[in-house]
């Protein structure tokens, strides 16, 4: 079957989608998309997260036709040109990063997890990071970097905003 | 394989008839794990996301009229305070992204005796709207679970939603796991007051072939607040406890990877009593409304 739908503001059109795919396989195998990650393909590791209509979702468990029209955000629409996003430099400067398998999906539950708490007024504390990040499995950095980086690109973000 | 996307109710009865074969889908965190791991290759796969009314949640004839497709994210922001029993379970389960996705609907298709909203639906003395192109039925989520991962669902019937009437007292809903986060229940209890009624309602999930009821230990607890609903009395330790161990009898558990028969029945009795406990201790101390 044909799919179209927008991945990152663009609109992306692909054909022989098998109707049993997951909007992960075509992500990566069919628009050259390879940032978010498999790694489970169960919706327990959290690494193919991406936002569908804007909610963040295991792009494993959509099935292809569901995305029809929808819009899709990956990590790959977070940085500009020029510079990383806000999230993405935080997981740097924070040595959140190791192998790198699980930031993709973190990057994107951070983003909406941080995006949420500001618009509510307040950076996110300890319980409601370890609450919003519980289905992204990291098995490198023991978690503690990165609860430093969501709360590095927390403060970023919340002064860029002033 | 095919895929068909309705938009509305009425196309996707009509479709659920004409293909008896065929895996409806909502949120797919269980219909997409089977295809990815080659367990389930439907000829047909049924979106049922698109269809609105399946989307959305309404106040009918005093109860709450939660279509099946609200992801358990919703049943958490816009009915915590109506339906406390299945947002606290909603809460348990999986992960933000699931919760996301996944639906009350779904959960109840699936019957899985570790489903976490059944226990709290068997509390409420939810119902089941059911329909086909024969018509809409509802069925007491009592005699819904027919066996392990069957129910009363015909096959040419699709869930419309689930009626639950809004307590008129405290609810409770807990889980064992290993962590707080992505764990199927090892044992599961829901718990509500239906001082209206002079009744306690409770539901057992992960300890019998299906979701249950704990009748006995319903029964025990009736009788023994009789006369306590009135005045909001103190609980007697010794109630809670015997309700507990009744709880607990009802249960017909197995060894499996997650737990023994024997810790599922403890942990059963523990936490019916501590529910119990919870429950009266929030009924004593809540305004008469
Ligand atoms: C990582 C992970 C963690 C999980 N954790 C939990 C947990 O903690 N607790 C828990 O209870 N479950 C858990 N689950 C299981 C699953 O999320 C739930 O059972 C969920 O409620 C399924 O809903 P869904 O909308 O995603 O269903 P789908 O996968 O879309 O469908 C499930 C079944 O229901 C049928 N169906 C769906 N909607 C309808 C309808 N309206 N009418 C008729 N049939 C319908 C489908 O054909 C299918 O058979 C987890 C799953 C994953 C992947
Ligand atoms: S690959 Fe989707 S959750 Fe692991
Ligand atoms: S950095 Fe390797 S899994 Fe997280």
């Amino acid at each position: 079957m044909r799919l179209t739908c927008t991945v990152n503001g663009t609109e992306q059109q692909v054909d022989d989608v098998w109707e049993g795919e997951s909007l992960l396989y075509v992500l990566r195998e069919r628009m050259g998309l390879p940032g978010s990650k498999n790694a489970c393909e169960q919706g327990e590791c959290g690494s193919c997260t991406v936002y569908l209509d804007g909610t963040p979702v295991c792009s494993c468990l959509v099935a292809a036709g569901q995305a029809e029209g929808r819009e899709v955000g990956t990590v790959e629409g977070m940085a500009t040109d020029e510079a990383l996003h806000p999230v993405q430099q935080a997981f740097l400067d924070a040595g959140a990063v190791q192998c790198g398998f699980c930031t993709p999906g973190l990057l994107v539950a951070t983003d909406d997890l941080v995006t949420r708490s500001l618009a509510a007024g307040a950076p996110p504390e300890d319980a409601e990071i370890r609450e919003a990040l519980a289905g992204n499995l990291c098995r490198c950095t023991g978690y503690e970097k990165i609860l430093d980086a969501v709360k590095l690109a927390a403060t970023r973000m919340s002064e860029s905003a002033r | 394989m095919r895929f068909l996307q309705p938009t509305t109710w009425a196309e996707a009865l009509e479709a659920r008839a004409t293909h008896p074969d065929a895996v409806a889908i909502a949120g797919g965190t269980d219909v997409m794990v089977g295809i990815n791991f080659g367990r389930l290759r439907p000829p047909l796969l049924l979106d049922l996301t698109r269809v609105g009314e399946l989307q959305e949640w309404s106040v009918d004839g005093g109860d709450v009229r939660l279509g099946a497709g609200v992801p358990y994210a919703r049943v958490i922001t816009e009915l915590g305070d109506r339906l406390p029993g299945l947002a606290m379970a909603s809460r348990t389960i999986g992960s933000p992204q699931i919760r996301n996705r996944g639906t009350v609907g779904g959960n109840l298709a699936t019957a899985s005796p570790a489903g976490d909203a059944h226990p709290a639906l068997l509390a409420a003395d939810a119902e089941v709207e059911v329909a086909s192109v024969r018509g809409t039925r509802r069925i007491p989520v009592t005699d819904f679970y027919t066996g392990v991962k069957r129910s009363a669902l015909a096959p040419d019937e699709l869930i419309a939603a689930v009626r639950i009437r809004p307590p008129a007292g405290p609810q409770q809903y807990s889980k064992i796991g290993t962590r707080n986060a992505m764990v199927i229940a090892v044992a599961a209890f829901g718990l509500a007051l239906h001082p209206d009624r002079g009744v306690v309602g409770t539901g057992i999930g992960s300890a019998a072939p299906t979701p249950r009821r704990a009748t006995a230990a319903e029964e025990f607890a009736a009788e023994e607040l009789s006369g306590l609903w009135e005045s909001r009395g103190e609980l007697p330790a010794a109630t809670a406890v015997r309700f507990g161990e009744l709880v607990a009898t009802a249960a017909a558990p197995i060894d499996d990877v997650r737990g023994t028969a024997a810790y599922r029945v403890h942990a059963l009795s523990v936490m019916a009593r501590r529910a119990l406990t919870w429950a009266w201790a929030e009924y004593r101390t809540a305004k008469e409304s």
